[in-house]
């Protein structure tokens, strides 16, 4: 069957699906439109007006995440009325807080900064206001700084929609507007369980992890993407390393978490580069362990695995492996069990 | 589980049963609690404990810890009773239901009632609910599994499914949670005492015919070996005379652990494989070093059998090796080279060996969801199971007895412990312990208790007390707690300085050979201060 209903973006036609947006096709067919306030997985909310375009024939510039695609649709996503409009939205989100992008921890990964960059906005057009609400860092892990905060509402919808964790929403109004939790109280006495989804969110520098300051910024890191090693979920994860280091950890929008991580997943990993780490094989000597080369080590245990096989038969030994460690380390372990070792004794703490 | 996570927001009832899946396994929970918000999912939780999720179900269950198999068998014989069934699926696909229906005879609503403690109303509106909302989902985790009955009450789970055609369809489905990152793949890849890769027996002489082929060894064993909780204790009674242990610590992590002490102690020779000095590596001969995901290039299977990559981001400590690095330098020191170039050239035996993961390569993992079972190179993966045919052919239904638990509350001991996870710590913490805002977060073990329980042994809120059983003593700060309800208590097995497991019971199920760690009778006592 025939699909009729196409809709014209910059003078060419695009067919669509019924429940697409403007934004939807756009971006499904390589044309750029900003977003800032466009959260994916959750209902559009209109608030930054950053994603405006012209639409022939109708009265004012259009909202393109929260409007629907209809047949004939005449888009314009570059007119110089859009790009006016786009100017004067990004030069009152410059100026509605304190943009120091030079001692920000989001430089390089912040779309108001893009934004600016882009549309040549500098942000001295207006003068900054001053902070309402003085920054929050009374928590393990996350720092709120409202001297940032756009109100986008981002953060809320990860917490409410995504989450569904139900901890922040906006309060106040108008210009006294804020994220707040229950009662305004700071996040550790809220309903928040740090899974910082909405730190992931924030497109601005005004959520970031509270180590963020005295560490490396976007660009300066290289990422990995790996698969979280604590519970059986198995979220996709970026490491951000640098100089051997991980510094922070992020979700990959993709199958099973679509960026989502836990507490665990994205703030635990300090016992990569613990001090306490095993560094060498130990061996213990009268009762106390004495550090090993590989060799020593390899070789003392090889000849008590024999010994102990010749003398008390192959059921005599047992192996316990591991469900912390990888399929690969766990073939290797139950072939080395069976075919050298030569007994089934082996097991891991699945049951446990 | 038989069905992909996301089929979770495809599901019309949930039913979420011994699971505290905010705090054991976060990430599913939001595909459980968007179901609810904004696809009108029904949810029914049964937990003894008030968790979370009770906020956004439609029915809360407690039954008495312990009782599972018969509440389910209530909820059957109300389906049964009041022809809620799917016939269809029953006729089709399944054998044996004649057994069940005289297997549940007994379990009215009123002896269910009596048994677990779970109202007959709320019994009959839950078998309601499940049975006339399709698809359905079930999520279980240990709170189901880590009892005697542990293998009848997932046979039983297995029962309600198929009775309602709950199974091979997209948001159905009964759906274990994995506690840990590579449980699936541990079974997956025969680290098992009873079979190889992929569940081929070590007894059936033809695989083992193959695998001696393609290892190209002789003389593999037949006999199906043992259990990790039976290892320990033969090592006990001097059968076992050295154990090798991998990233495991079950001086924390298993049930009675005063006793586990004394079957290590027991041992000609102890050599441990981990990333830290744990308390079991502490009385290990030898310890060796071993490097952590982040440091190795691999694979983790996660709890929907989904293949997904692992890849090293930082070098490894010191002199830290992969283990299967070491393993293979250990075969090589005995006289039989084990040699491998990398990861890939191990999975691609593991594909070789396989059935269930012959179609699957590094290659396409890079591009590709896959799934097992992922029997070719052209297999796109199977998300959701038993689609058209179960394993052996037809669905079996099982006749499962309630048996009750061995482990009963008495003059001595007058509470029911039970034990789990909290959301900031991990197993025995070695990892999670590492970092400083997740130990603010939850800085040591407590025991969750009702206000009431608490007046009764005239105990207050945040102070030091004395939990002792049969086993064991450990101390722990009382917790005044919603989650708790009278007669039970909480407490989490995560702190090796108050481990709960000096408490709890190593009774193992018959078959799983899983130690009853959720129920186990204790008394609490104040702490006399001598001033
Ligand atoms: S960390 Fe998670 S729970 Fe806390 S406010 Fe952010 S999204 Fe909500
Ligand atoms: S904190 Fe960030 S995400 Fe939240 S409203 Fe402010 S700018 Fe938007
Ligand atoms: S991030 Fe959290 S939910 Fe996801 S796999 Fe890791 S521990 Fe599990
Ligand atoms: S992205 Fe469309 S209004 Fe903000």
């Amino acid at each position: 069957m025939k699909n009729n209903k196409s809709i014209t973006i910059n003078g060419n036609q695009f067919s669509f699906r019924p429940e697409d947006t403007i934004l939807e096709v756009a971006q499904r067919n390589g044309i750029f439109i900003p977003t800032l306030c466009h959260l994916k997985g959750t209902t559009p909310t209109g608030a930054c007006r950053v994603c405006m375009v012209e639409v022939k024939g109708a009265r004012s510039l259009v909202a393109s995440c929260a409007a629907p695609a209809m047949d004939g649709m005449d888009v314009q996503t570059e007119s110089s009325d859009v790009i006016r409009s786009r100017k004067l939205t990004i030069s009152l989100l410059l100026s509605s807080g304190h943009h120091d992008c030079l001692l920000c921890p989001a430089t390089g990964d912040c779309v108001l900064q893009q934004l600016a960059y882009r549309y040549k906005v500098s942000g001295t057009q207006f003068e900054a206001s001053n902070a309402r609400y003085p920054l929050e860092n009374v928590n393990p892990f996350i720092i709120r700084d409202f001297s940032k905060c756009v109100l986008c509402g981002r953060c809320v919808q990860a917490c409410n929609d995504i989450q569904v964790n139900n901890a922040i929403d906006l309060g106040y109004r108008g210009s006294a507007a804020k994220v707040v939790t229950a009662g305004d109280r700071s996040l550790k006495d809220s309903d928040c369980v740090f899974c910082g989804e909405c730190i992931q969110a924030c497109p601005v520098g005004a959520l970031y992890p509270k180590d963020a300051l005295n560490k490396p910024r976007y660009g300066e890191t290289q990422k990995i993407r790996t698969t979280c090693s604590y519970c059986g979920v198995g979220c996709q994860m970026h490491l951000h390393v640098k100089d051997n280091l991980v510094q922070k950890v992020t979700g990959v929008d993709t199958a099973p978490n679509n960026g989502s991580l836990c507490v665990k997943g994205r703030f635990g990993y300090d016992f990569i580069a613990s001090k306490d780490r095993l560094t060498t094989p130990l061996i213990r000597k009268k009762g106390k362990f004495c550090d090993a080369s590989w060799d020593e080590a390899l070789t003392l245990v090889a000849k008590k695995f024999t010994q102990i096989q010749k003398k008390h038969g192959s059921d005599s030994i047992g192996v316990l492996t591991s469900a912390r460690i990888t399929n690969e380390d766990n073939y290797i372990a139950q072939k080395f069990t069976r075919a050298i070792l030569k007994t089934n004794n082996i097991d891991h703490c699945a049951r446990l | 589980m038989t069905n992909p996570i996301v089929d979770i927001e495809k599901a019309k009832v949930i039913l979420v049963i011994g699971s505290n899946t905010t705090e054991n396994h976060p990430v599913i929970s939001s595909y459980i609690k968007r179901a609810v918000k904004f696809k009108g999912a029904k949810l029914i939780v049964i937990d003894p404990r008030k968790i979370k999720l009770t906020l956004f179900s439609e029915k809360w269950l407690r039954p008495l810890p312990g009782t599972n198999v018969a509440w389910i068998n209530g909820l059957i014989h109300v389906i049964i009773k009041e022809k809620l069934f799917d016939a269809e699926f029953i006729k089709k696909r399944t054998i044996d239901f004649d057994k069940l229906e005289k297997s549940i005879e007994k379990f009215t609503p009123d002896y269910v009632e009596s048994i677990t403690g779970i109202k007959k109303e709320d019994l009959i509106e839950v078998a309601r609910l499940y049975a006339q909302a399709k698809p359905g989902t079930i999520l279980y985790c240990m709170g189901i599994t880590q009892h005697t009955s542990g293998t009848d009450n997932v046979k039983s789970l297995a029962n309600l499914a198929m009775l309602c055609g709950n199974l091979g369809i997209e948001g159905g489905g009964v759906n274990p949670l994995r506690g840990q990152n590579n449980v699936q793949g541990a079974c997956d890849m025969g680290g098992l005492p009873n079979v190889f890769t992929g569940y081929q027996a070590v007894t059936d002489p033809n695989i083992k015919t193959r695998i001696e082929k393609t290892w190209n060894v002789k003389g593999l064993s037949i006999k199906p070996g043992l259990t990790a909780t039976e290892m320990i204790p033969a090592a006990g009674e001097g059968h076992i005379k050295s154990l090798y242990i991998m990233g495991e610590n079950p001086l924390v992590s298993d049930p009675d652990i005063t006793h586990v002490e004394k079957c290590f102690k027991a041992l000609d020779f102890l050599v441990v494989q981990d990333i830290f000095i744990t308390e079991t590596a502490q009385m290990a001969d030898v310890i060796l070093p071993a490097t952590c995901f982040a440091e190795k290039e691999g694979t983790f299977t996660n709890t929907e059998r989904r293949v997904q990559r692992v890849r090293k981001a930082v070098h490894a400590p010191g002199k830290a090796l992969g283990d299967w690095e070491i393993i293979c330098r250990l075969s090589t020191h005995m006289g039989v080279p084990l040699t491998y170039q990398n990861s890939r050239e191990i999975m691609d035996e593991i594909a070789m060996v396989t059935p269930s993961y012959r179609g699957i390569t590094y290659e396409r993992l890079e591009t590709e969801n896959l799934h097992w079972p992922c029997p070719d190179l052209k297999h796109p993966g199977t998300p959701v199971l038993h689609k058209d045919t179960f394993p052996h052919g037809k669905g079996v239904f099982h006749g499962i007895d309630y048996i009750p638990s061995t482990e009963k509350t008495n003059k001595t001991y007058p509470l029911l412990l039970t034990t789990g996870r909290v959301l900031y710590h991990y197993h025995t913490g070695t990892m999670t312990m590492q970092t400083q805002g997740l130990n603010e977060m939850s800085p040591e073990c407590f025991i969750e208790i009702t206000p009431e329980d608490a007046g009764t042994y005239n105990i207050m809120d945040g102070e030091m007390i004395q939990i002792t059983s049969k086993r064991g003593s450990v101390q722990a700060i009382a917790k005044f707690s919603p989650k708790a309800v009278n007669g039970t208590v909480f407490m989490p097995f995560h702190f090796a300085k108050a481990a709960a497991n000096k408490l709890t019971s190593t009774k193992l199920d018959p078959v799983s050979k899983i130690p009853e760690l959720k129920v186990c009778a204790v008394k609490l006592n104040r702490i006399k201060i001598d001033a």
